[in-house]
């Protein structure tokens, strides 16, 4: 149970702390690589094609997915289990734990995926096509490749982890999800070592992209890296990314008694509900989200330094999502306000933990990554805090809170503070 | 197709399906998984090649025949032979 009071007064076997990272972004394979291109500009989309939608943009990852997986499993199964498996074993690799002497039975799984089984699906019926649908060509790895837990399980497999796994379905606020069910288990006791965050696969999938383009809410622009433009008039939609980003958590004592490093501990979250449309979002919802998540962490708005908004640069998501941040931070002249999708597009189940993960860095090295391809501000966007187009050095942050949001009105923040 | 070229073809779908092998000293009367690294799903993968790239239907009940190179080339000898090398 989170106590409606700051997690410092928690004992330390109910405090959750991050002590490892690993991801693949379209901008870096590595948090070092990922920081030094949000500090510097770097963009993460390219040109891309796919199957009947034909040349568009995407944030396309480059991670060598032989490093942890022989070319059979690779075969075998998906590219979000191959996501997953690249994550999950850097992270460990990150974290310093003794991996080889870690009780596996311990050690649970809890990927946030916005969709699965997509992918497969229509690569099955485009191979099917050429057999005259004749079901007897379906392929007998359908239903392993398509299983919800899927990610999570191959995680599992190439790991040797017995304890708990799956995915938590969250749509694109999968990635906070992740990390919120990862903190639960562990302080539930259900596990000792939690592999959570997100992971996605969706550029592989024609699907997400024509149902945004049908939608009016898929972006275009001549320059790839200038197409994602959340806050900016010009924005047109989304740019569709690929990634992952696994974080462990641990209970405080466990990684104190370890002498881990900590890049920051859980100090609130909140999950809610729009209850109101199927892809509209509702500021009010989204502002109560914020304020339960403060609560929970027993922090005032004004002691947020950074902000990790969620926008994805359509043209209502962006300014009800600024609606509600006013609602909350309004007043507050100590929060900073980003977004990294205007880096990397949206990397959908992956988003909001490759979110966080760039701007825990700022624990280190002071510094607030800014929104880029902001020519001109919507006024509609317009936010006090907003850093757009240059990073700024800002003074020593004690919390960040990520925000993401998704579709079926699904609300979540995460409070991270320096430890 | 004569047996050196079913051999050949079933080489072809080994490699698909099992990349990280080494199939250059594969002894044709061992049984396939006393010497590789395949369980039943990749050999499910066999018959689906099969019925994909020659319309080679294998009943469940002959699956045994594909245990070792040497018997599934003997098996596929009579529904193969009509056919011709693509």
């Amino acid at each position: 149970m989170i106590a409606a009071q700051s997690t410092l007064n928690l004992p330390d076997n109910q405090r959750i702390v991050i002590t490892g990272i690993g991801l693949t972004a379209p901008n870096g394979n590595s948090l070092g690589e990922v920081r030094d291109a949000l500090l510097n500009g770097r963009s993460g989309v390219s040109g891309y094609e796919i199957r009947y939608v034909g040349k568009t943009l995407a944030g396309v990852c480059d991670f060598d997915s032989r490093k942890y997986q022989a070319r059979k499993d690779i075969r075998r199964g998906t590219r979000a289990g191959s996501v997953g498996v690249f994550s999950a074993n850097e992270a460990i690799a990150n974290s310093g734990l003794d991996w080889e002497n870690v009780d596996r039975s311990r050690v649970g799984i809890y990927m946030g995926v916005t969709e699965h089984g997509n992918v497969e699906t229509e690569n099955e019926i485009y191979e099917l096509k050429g057999y005259d649908y004749d079901i007897a060509f379906w392929s007998h790895h359908h239903n392993p490749r398509t299983v919800a837990n899927n990610p999570a399980g191959e995680v599992a497999l190439n790991m040797q982890i017995t304890g708990p796994h799956y995915t938590i379905g969250a749509a694109c606020a999968a990635g906070n999800a992740g990390v919120i069910q990862g903190a639960q288990m562990l302080r539930l006791n259900e596990c000792d070592v939690a592999l959570a965050g997100g992971l996605s696969e969706s550029i592989h999938t024609f699907g997400i992209f024509a149902s945004f383009k049908s939608q009016g809410a898929l972006a275009e622009h001549q320059d790839p890296t200038r197409a994602s433009r959340p806050f900016d008039v010009d924005r047109s939609g989304i740019v569709v990314s690929e990634g992952g980003c696994v974080f462990v958590l641990e209970r405080l004592d466990d990684a104190k008694r370890r002498g881990a490093q900590i890049y920051g501990e859980l100090a609130g979250y909140a999950i809610n509900t729009d209850a109101t449309d199927f892809v509209l979002p509702n500021p009010e919802r989204q502002s109560e989200c914020i304020f339960l998540a403060l609560r929970r962490a027993g922090l005032a708005a004004d002691q947020i330094d950074i902000v990790s908004t969620h926008a994805t640069g359509t043209g209502s998501g962006d300014v009800q999502e600024c609606a509600a941040i006013r609602t909350v931070f309004g007043k507050s002249e100590r929060t900073r306000i980003n977004n990294t999708k205007s880096f990397i597009g949206h990397a959908m189940g992956a988003a909001g933990a490759i979110e966080l993960a760039g701007n825990l860095c700022s624990f280190q090295d002071n510094v607030c990554h800014p929104t880029i391809n902001v020519d001109q501000l919507d006024p509609e966007c317009e936010l006090p805090g907003l850093v757009l187009n240059e990073s700024q050095e800002i003074d020593k942050p004690e919390y960040i809170l990520n925000n993401s949001f998704g579709m079926l009105g699904i609300n979540s923040a995460v409070i991270i503070r320096r430890i | 197709m004569t047996p050196a070229e079913i051999r050949n073809e079933i080489l072809d779908i080994l490699e698909d399906i099992a990349p990280d092998e080494d199939l250059s000293g594969l002894k044709d009367e061992v049984a396939f998984r006393d010497q590789l690294e395949l369980d039943s799903m990749d050999f499910l993968d066999i018959v689906m090649e099969l019925r994909k790239r020659h319309r080679v239907q294998i009943p469940e009940e002959s699956y045994g025949e594909l245990a070792s190179m040497q018997s599934t080339v003997t098996y596929l000898e009579p529904l193969m032979k009509d056919l011709q090398k693509a």
